[in-house]
């Protein structure tokens, strides 16, 4: 009986201690090859001229990450060709949420006339290597000998409800201090989001 | 014209002007005293919204437990729904569910600020709910099952 309630106990810790992996700052971001909405697979290692991503886990059918669309697509606008390109994952499970299906994603990006790659991480196994928990949730990854290092976790920027509103810049001001050989100041940020739906 | 002004403030005022001014809304300062009430009940505090499934599939949970434990335990429901949404999604959610619990909002965009002060284990994914006595304090970043959620309030009660 000691042995059995040992065993839950142990089974209980794990699977706390699972929950809140993923990767830290300075960490080794691992590739992928994901379906993109042109129903190519896209891997980070496809980019041999950017310096590092804009990595965001996002979808469609959150508030959060709809009020982020536009600001995500400048993101892409500003930074790709300085090689930073925004790589977005949709990492929820399309039979819970129907409205972020692959179909749903590339309707999405006819609409809005999204210039980035839009993932579909389909097998879900992607997105908790990461760590990520939320929609969206930002991974700013720096290309070091070949390796993807990460330099920040979290939201966007301070507002969600009004770009022309926000104070400070997360992503952006990160990005700046890499494309400056800078160390990321504000490294992780924390913002309310929809839970990944698995 | 400028009297009546004057009189649709004074509704405003006195609270008397239906819709969107039942809402007690409140930036994160005005909501931290629901965080550390200093008395003898027993404090359950959910984070939701109506957008969020999950969430919304639990509150009859916590319903229940406010109706169980009407005396002893105080849960407050504090969405966190878009301005934007009130008028035509929380307003008629909350007058259709007729719900038991207290609700408020909150309104505060800059959130890396008061996250951390709500739980610093809290990366921003909701639901998460916060059970606390004048003793102890626990913090739940998950989605609750009825019995879960008793098990957990009645640790408190005991």
């Amino acid at each position: 009986m000691i042995n059995l309630k040992l065993f839950f106990l142990t089974l209980l810790i794990t699977t706390t201690l699972s929950a809140q992996n993923g990767y830290d700052i300075g960490d080794v971001a691992t590739d992928f090859k994901l379906e993109n909405v042109d129903n190519n697979f896209i891997s980070l290692s496809d980019f041999s001229e950017a310096k590092g991503f804009i990595l965001i886990f996002t979808c469609n059918t959150c508030p959060y990450a709809v009020a982020y669309e536009d600001r995500i697509e400048a993101l892409n606008k500003k930074y790709a060709s300085l090689g930073y390109p925004v790589v977005a994952v949709m990492p929820n499970n399309t039979k819970i949420k129907p409205g972020d299906s692959l179909e749903a994603m590339k309707k999405r990006t006819i609409e809005k006339g999204f210039t980035f790659p839009y993932l579909i991480d389909r097998e879900q196994s992607i997105f908790p290597q990461y760590g990520a928990t939320k929609t969206p949730h930002v991974y700013i990854l720096e290309k070091v000998k070949g390796e993807n290092i990460v330099r920040y976790i979290g939201a966007i920027d301070d507002n969600y409800k009004s770009a022309s509103m926000v104070k400070v810049k997360y992503v952006e001001n990160a990005v700046e201090e890499l494309l400056n050989s800078k160390d990321v100041h504000v490294a992780k940020t924390k913002a309310v989001g929809c839970s990944i739906k698995i | 014209m400028k009297s009546f002004v004057y009189f649709v403030q004074l509704l405003f005022i006195l609270g008397c002007v239906p819709n969107e001014n039942e809402l007690k809304i409140y930036d994160f300062q005005g909501v931290q005293p629901f965080l550390q009430q200093k008395d003898e009940k027993v404090h359950v505090v959910n984070f939701w919204a109506t957008w969020c499934a999950p969430c919304v599939k639990e509150l009859p949970y916590f319903e229940k437990i406010q109706e169980k434990y009407i005396k002893d335990v105080e849960v407050i429901l504090i969405s966190l729904d878009f301005p934007s949404q009130y008028e035509n999604k929380l307003i008629p959610f909350l007058e259709k569910r007729q719900l038991k619990s207290k609700v408020i909002v909150l309104d505060d965009v800059d959130m890396n600020s008061w996250i951390p002060k709500v739980d610093s284990n809290w990366d921003g994914a909701i639901p998460v709910t916060l059970i606390y006595n004048s003793k102890n304090h626990q913090f739940y970043p998950q989605s609750f099952t009825y019995d879960e959620l008793a098990i957990e309030v009645e640790k408190f009660l005991n």
